[in-house]
């Protein structure tokens, strides 16, 4: 029949071009990523695939798992103070009213929609030694000093500028700076289906805020907090600019020592190796939010 | 009745108000001073010396800033326009046929958004270089072929994503009358099919538009020497140092996503309203 002929076509039409294109253009490579994990360098330039393991072996060398590990702890505590400073936000959203509503939500995600070099260039200008941090403190300082000087006491030694920039404390600033969006709208979506009769039927029976809180939201809204917490965790343990523009030697994550192996270092095959370990830490994450957030309904932000 | 918040108003609270404006004064401060300073006639960026648009003037006649401003921007419109495609033919793929293997590709379609950047960007980077070398001399548009390729492979899904949940409230009975009518496969689908995924379409072009825009780490990875876009560019001048030229390109950088997701609201909002 012509018309089932034409379904066909059709059909083709629309699979072919979508599923070739993800195939050649981004299975094949991180295919051929996942080959180069398993061979060594061979020559200047070439790469033999042996089937060799000794790539993820050099990966637990204690240097390494000391990189991981400071990862992990650096995208963790990232998470959680994405998780305390946004939980309020969040909640204010959902009580705000209608007209404050949207003009809060944009405001969070305006940063969001910013480029990520530009937020990070701007935390550079605030954090530096002669930056609006240390100029800021620096004349709270003065003024201190002054004072001290009119009641008669000595006037402080000149204000030394706090190193604010270039080590972890910058780090985890910046990534907090970045990633707190991702925690606040799935904290919204979840807080937003909450029953707001429990609350009051618990601040009604004499529970304190804190204790409706902690005993009556936090648990009812444990799936959105689950979805935040991961959703900030992993783009936050692959973070690649951050680290590197406001970290110093030591503040060096997962992503910096993999962009060294590809530039720098020239080790192509252990640079594979890091990104695969890399992204099964990521799937893994992936997977356990479906697991621990399995029968919800989907908050609507597919990110 | 006295004045007292209601207990759910969590809003009228003073530390909660504290709060608020605390945390949208870290979010913004940064950026509005490196706005404002981007005006500041004095090189130190640190205290106001009086207004200028010599920066921008100085970024106008930075030939190499205009030519990464000029790939940057013609990468991510030929980006939007591949991804388009690909991104409506897939999620009327997923949403249409019933295949073997559908779940597969459906998984698999869903990885560039959950891949970290960085992996992604490794990806390319031996891809182009060791497996389909893109030549460097190329012609200037096709110089750009192999950072294009990347921004279609991680912005694609992100539209299909976008037109699939918008294909979810089409009601097949319409695309089954027109067919009733006469209308061809192709005609079914240019005349019913497409005006209603229309707001999705426009939505998932913006956001191809601003991810291909704003990329850093993908296309560090995969730009040569000739083919420096935009983020690149400031990257290198950002390492180098803080300069009211920076805040200066960095600002245009924000007017224009801004004024992108601006249209993009706006767009949502009357589609929603009609």
């Amino acid at each position: 029949m012509a018309l089932e002929k034409q379904s066909r076509a059709a059909f083709w039409v629309t699979v072919l071009p979508p599923t070739l294109w993800i195939a050649v253009f981004f299975l094949i490579p991180l295919g051929i990523v996942w080959a180069y994990s398993f061979g060594h360098n061979e020559g200047l330039t070439g790469v033999a695939i042996t089937g060799t393991f000794d790539n993820y072996i050099r990966a637990f060398d204690p240097l390494y798992l000391q990189i991981f590990g400071k990862s992990i702890a650096v995208a963790g505590l990232t998470t959680l103070l994405c998780l305390i400073i946004g939980f309020p936000v969040a909640l204010a959203i959902v009580f705000a009213n209608e007209k404050m509503r949207p003009l809060l939500l944009l405001l969070v995600m305006l940063p969001f929609w910013t480029n990520l070099l530009i937020r990070t260039y701007a935390l550079i200008a605030v954090l530096r030694t002669e930056g609006f941090a240390n100029w800021t403190l620096a004349w709270f300082w003065n003024q201190g000093s002054t004072l001290a000087a009119l009641v008669g006491l000595q006037p402080f030694p000149a204000y030394q500028p706090l190193e604010l920039l270039y080590n972890n404390f910058a780090v985890v600033v910046g990534l907090v700076y970045v990633h707190l969006p991702f925690m606040v709208l799935p904290l919204y979506a979840a807080l937003d289906r909450l029953d707001k009769s429990l609350m009051e039927a618990s601040l009604d029976l004499g529970a304190g805020h804190l204790r409706t809180l902690f005993s009556i939201v936090v648990p009812l809204a444990l799936p959105g907090i689950v979805s935040g917490v991961i959703i900030t965790f992993v783009p936050a343990l692959g973070a690649y600019l951050t680290p590197d523009l406001l970290g110093g030697t030591d503040s060096q994550m997962i992503a910096n020592v993999i962009e060294r192996q590809f530039k720098r270092a020239n080790d192509w095959p252990f640079g594979a190796a890091l990104s695969f370990l890399l992204m099964y830490a990521t799937f893994a994450a992936i997977a356990l939010r479906a697991y621990l957030t399995r029968g919800q309904p989907a908050d609507g932000h597919g990110i | 009745m006295s004045d007292r918040p209601a207990p759910l108003e969590y809003n009228r609270l003073w530390p909660m108000r504290l709060w608020l404006a605390g945390v949208f004064f870290f979010l913004y401060s940064p950026l509005i001073t490196l706005i404002a300073f981007s005006f500041n006639d004095s090189k130190r960026n640190i205290v106001w010396r009086g207004f200028t648009l010599d920066y921008y003037r100085k970024l106008f006649n930075n030939d190499e800033l205009m030519l990464a401003f000029a790939n940057s921007l013609t990468i991510a419109l030929v980006t939007t326009i591949l991804s388009l495609v690909l991104g409506a033919l897939a999620a009327i793929m997923l949403w249409r046929f019933r295949f073997p293997l559908k779940g597969v590709i459906e998984g698999t379609l869903s990885l560039p958004i959950v891949v970290p950047e960085i992996c992604m960007g490794v990806a390319m980077l031996l891809f182009f270089s060791r497996v389909v070398p893109w030549p460097h001399d190329l012609p200037w548009p096709l110089s750009l072929g192999a950072i294009i390729i990347a921004h279609v492979s991680f912005c694609f899904p992100f539209v299909a994503m976008v037109v699939r949940a918008r294909l979810a409230s089409f009601n097949k009975e319409q695309e089954e009358a027109a067919r009733d009518l006469g209308a061809s496969d192709w005609q079914a689908f240019r005349d019913v099919l497409v005006p209603h995924m229309k707001p999705a379409l426009i939505a998932g072009a913006l956001l191809s538009f601003t991810l291909s825009l704003d990329d850093f780490v993908i296309t560090f990875f995969t730009s040569g020497p000739n083919t420096v876009t935009f983020p690149v560019k400031v990257y290198s001048m950002v390492r180098f140092s803080v300069t009211p030229e920076v805040n200066a390109a960095s600002t245009m950088l924000i007017v224009l996503t801004v004024a992108l997701m601006a249209l993009m609201m706006l767009g949502q909002r009357k589609s929603n309203s009609s």
